[in-house]
């Protein structure tokens, strides 16, 4: 959303390296992400697509490597996680929206104390993007009374309200019954069409297919192969990558 | 008496995700059966009460010790005496008690955030935080007050209140401080980490992480060993009678000596019976609804 002049590269990373322990989930990661773009993360469970995504809005300090937002380092020693996070939309597999508040609560909460908006401003944003995500019904309504597809809505507008320069989505589907996918699906299309840059960690190659600008195949801690959608799912070039898909095709998921 | 006090093993009980108070559905297990049995067994359960308790009044009243007992008692003379006094002084009572739960809500509450800090920096805080909790667990209530009670004021020094009610209170929100942070810190560390999560990924600070997701959601999960800590409160303002202070217990001491009965003590220990009982029913109603609401919000 964000118009800066220099250049079209909304999230650069460079070499990243994250362990856990003795484990390496993430060995030499480099992704650049253009403003617009969407950017799909497929790979098996555990290799690295939910680390990749915490390390990019810091909420897991990195090892090594750099990540720029929109040219500014936020990887350097002494910046302001804060000021950076609120640049960084991201929503979780589990909604993890705040129980004890409304709708409307949860969705200003972050442009009031985080941004310093007025509350007239900030509800006023939150019910705009409500109606246009279907939800202004549940404007008053706790977290507890909304479906999961209800739920995993009002998080993505949520992290919306913020206003961000890059959205993250971390599996946003996966804790969905069946019914309530497509729901969130049509959320994100919709937000893809509006040209919000996003890089998106999904089980649903159907949908990575069909909305990612690119598609990035991760095995082991490093992007082994990415290409346009079409050509990773279609004619694979790894042969990880085929073992991968085909794995996927068997569990007849694609 | 009550040295300890009530809520002393919340913490233990309100450990992280755990429900605050395992044993709070002891109110509806007494009348549970019934339910299940239909009118036969509510018809069942009146009589054979009845006839229970109606043997064991009379066992008592026609046991040889009995008339002693009465009169030293369950003087209804000396009753009618006490009571209005007893009544009067517990206002005294209700004073201490109301002013240091204000205070003790507030000081645990910062020990509790204290103890819960991240970060090597915060380390002297944490010890320090930990170390009043270990302290003023460890010591006896009684025995903090009479240190303060009769030890601040022996002091004389200029500027140091020397009113023994003042010196109680203080003794009182330090003992219970200690034992409602840790209530508390139970409370904050059952949050889960995703809550946190997600709002430092708003760009909400600590502190503001803090405040507007993370305390607002401990504190409702603890308001019930709240409630009982604060009902041991209650009970341990009697302590300030230890000082020589004309509460109600000190009065009924008094009346007790005058006319050599123990009616005065009794009188209190209803007024005691009566203030407590509804609080303990309300907080297993707290608990219950909690639990209601907490087993609809795990279908999601």
């Amino acid at each position: 959303m964000s118009s800066q002049a220099n250049g079209a590269v909304a999230l650069r990373i460079e070499d990243l390296h994250k362990s856990f322990g003795k484990l390496e989930v993430l060995r030499g990661i480099d992704l650049e992400v253009d403003e617009h773009e969407v950017v799909g993360l497929i790979g098996a469970s555990g290799s690295g697509k939910s680390t990749l995504l915490r390390c990019v809005n810091l909420l897991e300090p990195i090892d090594r490597g750099r990540i720029l937002i929109e040219g500014d380092e936020i990887t350097a020693r002494g910046v302001d996680v804060n000021r950076i996070r609120q640049r960084i939309g991201i929503v979780f597999q589990a909604f993890n929206l705040f129980p004890h508040m409304s709708v409307i609560r949860n969705v200003t909460l972050g442009p009031i104390e985080a941004l310093g908006a007025s509350r007239g401003q900030a509800e006023g944003l939150a019910t705009e993007l409500l109606e246009r995500f279907g939800l202004a019904d549940k404007r008053d309504d706790y977290p507890d009374r909304l479906s999961g597809g209800q739920q995993q809505r009002v998080a993505i507008v949520r992290a919306l309200a913020m206003k961000p320069d890059v959205v993250l989505l971390d599996e946003v589907t996966s804790a969905l019954d069946p019914e309530l996918v497509a729901e969130v699906l049509n959320v994100i299309r919709e937000l893809a069409a509006g040209g919000m840059t996003m890089v998106i960690a999904t089980h649903e190659m159907g949908f990575a297919r069909d909305i990612a600008n690119r598609v990035c195949f991760l095995d082991d801690g490093v992007i082994l192969e990415q290409g346009p959608p079409d050509r990773i799912f279609t004619a694979p070039e790894q042969e990880r990558t085929q073992r991968f898909l085909q794995s996927i095709i068997d569990a007849g998921r694609m | 008496m009550a040295l300890t006090p009530q809520g002393a093993p919340a913490p233990a009980t309100g450990l992280p995700g755990g429900p605050p108070l395992p044993e709070g559905d002891r109110g509806s297990k007494i009348l549970g059966p019934l339910r299940a049995e239909g009118a036969r067994g509510v018809v069942i359960a009146v009589v054979s009460t009845l006839v229970f308790f109606s043997v064991l009044v009379l066992v008592v009243v026609n046991s040889s010790g009995w008339p002693l007992i009465k009169e030293s008692f369950f003087d209804g003379e000396v009753f009618a005496e006490a009571f209005p006094k007893v009544l009067e002084k517990f206002w005294r009572n209700v004073f201490i008690f109301c002013v240091a739960e204000v205070f003790v809500l507030i000081v645990a509450m910062i020990i509790a955030v204290l103890r819960s800090l991240s970060g090597p920096v915060f380390t002297p805080l944490r010890v320090l935080a930990a170390a009043y909790t270990d302290l003023f667990r460890a010591v006896p209530t009684i025995l903090v007050i009479a240190l303060l009670g009769f030890g601040a004021p022996a002091l004389q020094i200029k500027g140091v209140p020397r009113s023994d009610v003042f010196w109680a209170i203080v003794a009182l929100v330090l003992v219970y401080s200690a034992y409602v942070a840790e209530v508390y810190r139970a409370g904050i560390e059952s949050v889960h980490p995703s809550q946190v999560a997600s709002a430092r990924a708003l760009g909400l600070s600590r502190r503001k992480t803090l405040r507007f997701v993370v305390i607002p959601q401990a504190v409702r999960r603890v308001i019930p060993p709240l409630l009982n800590d604060f009902i041991g409160l209650q009970k341990d303002s009697a302590l300030v009678a230890f000082l020589g202070y004309r509460e109600a217990l000190r009065e009924s001491q008094i009346i007790q000596a005058e006319h050599f009965d123990f009616t005065p003590y009794v009188a209190l220990a209803l007024v005691y019976v009566v203030i407590t009982i509804p609080q303990a029913r309300f907080v297993d109603w707290l608990v219950a609804r909690d639990r209601r609401r907490r087993q609809v919000g795990a279908t999601l």
